[in-house]
């Protein structure tokens, strides 16, 4: 007889968002400067025609001295170009200019404000005004198809695409008793419905509630938020199922925060084989991820470490998405050498990658994982979620000009769930044009990339030569 | 030429303020002398009783060879860059780039000084390569203006189709009705049929009012079918098949619900207020055999017509192309990824799909390797802004290119990104608000594309004497005639 058993799809994995206002305003990129002085007083003021009200709807924020014209101003010009004494200018704003560094740019930092105000994809008309290519995760293009391959339709919900994943290792075959029952062990695996997971970031001005609302979007979202093992007590420990204590060997194991937990995080370093044995003796089932510097050549050290059985590797970048011991070598580098050493040596299903570093666009979760990471942390972007400038005043015991300690933590986690929902869309949004309905399937998928390095060089690299009697024009 | 160009008019900004790179401050020292209105060869100060500074756009700046800032008596000028100036654009259309667009779209010609109107700043592909032309120019042998020719021909493989020459090197790039206004439309085909050549509907439908200019209309076909029909199809010389758009490739188009207003929801017809999905991709079409049906499908219906095909740039852009060629298209429109558009994903425009400036060349390459390069028609666009993207492409493999960005740029476009956001865009361009579309008039919408292409005509033709050559045609695949600055020997 046949058995016959009903197969269900998994129920479909949905972020929801909704708008969740800013506590603070934010900065703009130009500012509105207007004046007074010979105001004609037209009948009809260029002001009262706005096509947004901006002037209209004005007023002023005492407690930041911010005028909300900026904020509403859509930058169409109308305005400059039509006041006849000439009165209305705009200006680049220095205060904009000013946020962040190099890696966390300006502009990055005001789209992760929007996205988890909005919890929407970033649209936007006209074509892109960005570089042609940059440093890091910027070199590459993703692929997409036409005519000769389908697309998925996945951002409409007309296809089902999975961003699922699983940690941990698998055998590289399975064995069987005569009777045909399975022989060795099943691989002990940890899955998640989306292949990005939260972090608690170096720095930021935190209390006891921003860490509590992260880990409740955590939970919201099925994925884990990563912190020191030692800060996981009272409130936190109801949230132990989507929490990764991070071990540090200079703390005592709190072993309260670790009952219940599925996966922690050691440090890959001289002690690794006396804590993993220490948590291993107290809670056998959970599994463990080992942390390492993303550094040169960090390959040949991740195929040793997969030699002694280890399951779950983090490489670690900076926080400019670097590898650590040399600021030209992007982390996107290091995450596709180690994919590749260890497919050269049959190694790869063996062990699961997480990477992290300086991720702070959705792209830069896709590209890691083309370039050959299962999944990926991410730390600064949760922080920015919540308003934060990257002024690091915190770090220098400074207040933090939006308060972000202050913040309500059910206000914390619908943000982070915001930015993560706008952020799982746009991963969908590169799978759908490539055509792949698993993310287990992007896995370094390089050849539906295209590397600047390597398409430049082809295209123009020929293009050198300013042949005797020739000029530039 | 077949048929006379069309005239220059000048054509001003519409607004009264046109905005430039320098502002010159008047102090009340000015004794009303008139030296700057006398010595400025751009016609920045006026006399009208008194002396006014009446066109600081037209300033050229510190490499004025008669500057009144230091020439004038009472020392009442200074010169000042427009704060406004610099808020404007970006790395692709840098400020630089649309005041010189606007300039060209203004005067029919390039700017006289002050602006850099060949490449923008993005630091690679059209903006890190050089055109070199020879030292020494033989003049003697150097053709007139009036034989050079610009002219392609758009079907290069059959007789039984129509055989249609542009008489410049480009055409409009689809704009549907809805993503921008009927003006915007009819100003484009007015234009395109002034210069010979074509304007493409995009998918949003064939409105009454392009009929005058069927013969320089292209239509579109692509997946959400809005408003064709068999008589859209008859009414044209080319039809378009839209698979992919450089701006969102690999995904469907998306006009939101604010854009479908009454007079759009009947062109579509469609539902007001509620958003359109284009979906992609055809679900008709999983391989060339399927592509193929759909050409006999517009050969059955109009025999004569040449067909184009729209496709984006993804790694096997050869494959798509041959197989194209393979199913009867004419003209390959290969659309970069850099491209404009009316609503696209950020991390589409940016991520997703190869740069023009790559695909041409691994096309061109690849046709002529499989012998049919001289059996179709390429088509480059995704960031074509200026006259020397123009020649830079057709030099790397193309045919000629689509316009699109820049035809709306000459319409007075700042960029701001706002085309799809409530009412649609502020400046009258990409709406379709009743009430906004009035900001353009269609003959002062007209005038300015047909300006701004005379400009590029101007342009291309210079190049190609320079150049040392009679024909666009001479130029195609010719890499030799640039150089890209992050190769060049040292």
């Amino acid at each position: 007889m046949i058995k016959t058993e009903r197969v269900f799809m998994p129920a479909k994995y949905m972020i929801h968002t909704q708008i969740v206002p800013n506590r603070f305003r934010p900065l703009t990129k130009s500012g509105i400067i207007a004046w007074w002085e010979g105001c004609l007083g037209c009948r009809v003021c260029v002001k009262r025609q706005c096509v947004y009200g901006v002037y209209r709807n004005r007023d002023l924020d005492v407690r930041q001295m911010i005028d909300s014209m900026d904020n509403q101003c859509m930058n169409c010009l109308r305005c400059v170009q039509g006041c006849p004494r000439e009165l209305i200018h705009k200006s680049i704003n220095p205060e904009y200019e000013a946020l962040g560094d190099s890696h966390w740019t300006p502009d990055i930092i005001a789209q992760l404000w929007n996205q988890a105000e909005t919890g929407k994809i970033p649209v936007s008309g006209a074509g892109y005004s960005g570089p042609f290519s940059g440093p890091g995760f910027d070199s590459m293009w993703t692929d997409m198809s036409e005519i000769v391959r389908p697309t998925r339709d996945g951002i409409h919900g007309r296809e089902y695409i999975s961003t699922g994943i699983d940690l941990g290792g698998t055998p590289k075959h399975l064995a069987f008793t005569d009777s045909g029952d399975l022989e060795s062990e099943p691989p002990s695996l940890v899955d998640m419905p989306l292949p990005i997971i939260l972090r608690v970031p170096p720095f930021g001005s935190l209390s006891d509630n921003t860490i509590k609302g992260w880990a409740m979007g955590a939970r919201e979202l099925g994925t884990f938020l990563a912190l020191p093992n030692e800060i996981i007590k009272g409130e936190l420990l109801a949230f132990k199922k989507n929490l990764i204590p991070i071990i540090s060997p200079c703390h005592p194991l709190l072993h309260d925060a670790l009952e219940g937990v599925r996966l922690v995080e050691v440090p890959w370093g001289e002690k690794w084989k006396e804590i993993t044995q220490k948590i291993k003796e107290a809670h056998p089932s959970v599994l463990i991820s080992y942390r390492t510097p993303l550094v040169r050549g960090v390959e040949e050290k991740v195929l040793s470490i997969v030699n002694s059985g280890v399951s779950i590797i983090y490489l670690e970048g900076t926080s400019s998405g670097r590898v650590t011991d040399d600021n030209s070598i992007f982390i996107k580098d290091g995450i596709r050498q180690t994919h590749l050493a260890l497919v050269d040596n049959g190694m790869r299903d063996e062990i699961t990658i997480l990477a992290g570093g300086g991720l702070a666009m959705a792209e830069h979760a896709a590209k890691s994982i083309i370039c050959g990471a299962d999944g990926v942390f991410i730390d600064f972007p949760i922080l920015i979620a919540l308003e934060c400038r990257m002024c690091r005043r915190c770090t220098k015991g400074l207040p933090c000009p939006v308060e972000i300690d202050r913040a309500e933590a059910s206000w914390v986690a619908s943000r982070v769930t915001n930015l993560i929902g706008a952020w799982h869309n746009q991963l969908l949004e590169v799978m759908s044009a490539m055509g792949i309905r698993d993310v287990r399937r992007l896995r370094g998928e390089t050849g539906r990339a295209m590397f600047y390095e390597d398409l430049d060089r082809s295209t123009f690299g020929s293009l050198g030569t300013l042949r005797e009697g020739y000029e530039l024009e | 030429m077949n048929k006379e160009l069309p005239e220059v008019v000048i054509t001003p900004s519409r607004f009264r303020n046109p905005i430039g790179k320098y502002r010159l401050h008047r102090t009340n020292e000015c004794t009303g002398c008139g030296q700057c209105v006398e010595i400025c060869p751009y016609g920045v100060h006026v006399k009208i009783g008194r002396v006014l500074t009446k066109n600081h756009y037209r300033c050229i700046g510190p490499e004025c060879p008669n500057a009144c800032f230091e020439a004038c008596p009472a020392g009442a000028l200074s010169l000042k860059r427009n704060p406004t100036f610099d808020t404007m654009g970006d790395l692709r259309w840098t400020p630089d780039l649309l005041v010189s667009t606007w300039c060209m779209a203004e005067t029919g010609d390039v700017p006289q000084g002050g602006l850099e109107y060949r490449i923008g700043d993005s630091n690679g592909g059209f903006d890190r390569l050089r055109l070199v032309f020879p030292r020494f120019h033989r003049t003697n042998s150097s053709p007139l203006n009036e034989e050079v020719d610009l002219g392609i021909e758009l079907n290069r493989r059959d007789n039984s189709s129509h055989r249609i020459r542009i008489e410049v090197p480009f055409y409009g790039a689809g704009m549907s009705y809805g993503s921008v206004s009927i003006t915007t439309m009819l100003s484009r085909v007015r234009a395109a049929t002034a210069l010979s050549t074509f304007s493409c509907t995009g998918e949003g439908g064939y409105p009454d009012q392009l009929k005058p200019y069927d013969d320089h209309v292209i239509t579109q076909v692509a997946t959400g079918l809005f408003g064709v029909r068999e008589e859209t199809i008859k009414r044209v010389r080319i039809v378009e098949f839209k698979y992919a758009q450089g701006a969102k490739p690999g995904l469907g188009g998306h006009l939101l619900g604010d854009k479908v207003t009454p007079a759009v929801a009947r062109m579509r017809e469609a539902v007001v207020g509620y958003p359109l999905f284009s979906p992609f991709p055809f679900h008709s079409v999983y391989s060339v055999e399927d592509h193929k049906k759909h050409v006999d499908w517009i050969k059955a219906i109009n025999p004569n017509a040449l067909i184009s095909v729209k496709v984006s740039t993804p790694t096997d852009v050869d494959m798509v192309a041959i197989g194209s060629y393979y199913a009867g298209a004419h003209i390959i429109h290969l659309d970069g990824s850099y491209g404009g558009t009316g609503a696209a994903p950020d991390i589409a425009k940016k991520n997703i799909a190869m740069p023009i400036e790559y695909a041409i060349p691994i096309v061109h390459k690849f046709l002529m390797e499989e012998g049919v390069r001289d059996k179709i028609t390429v088509i480059a666009s995704g960031g074509i802004r200026t006259p020397h993207d123009v020649a830079k492409i057709i030099a790397l493999g193309a045919d000629g290119v689509c316009t699109g960005t820049a035809e709306l740029v000459a319409l007075e476009c700042i960029r701001c990104h706002n085309c799809e956001s409530g009412r649609g865009c502020a400046r009258g361009i990409a709406t379709t608000d009743s009430e906004l579309m009035k900001l353009i008039d269609i003959d002062w919408g007209t005038q300015r594309i047909i300006n701004l292409f005379i400009a590029w005509r101007k342009e291309l033709i210079r190049i190609l004497k320079r150049l040392g050559m009679k024909s666009i045609r001479e130029l195609v695949g010719k890499t030799d005639c640039l150089v890209h600055l992050d190769y060049m020997n040292k």
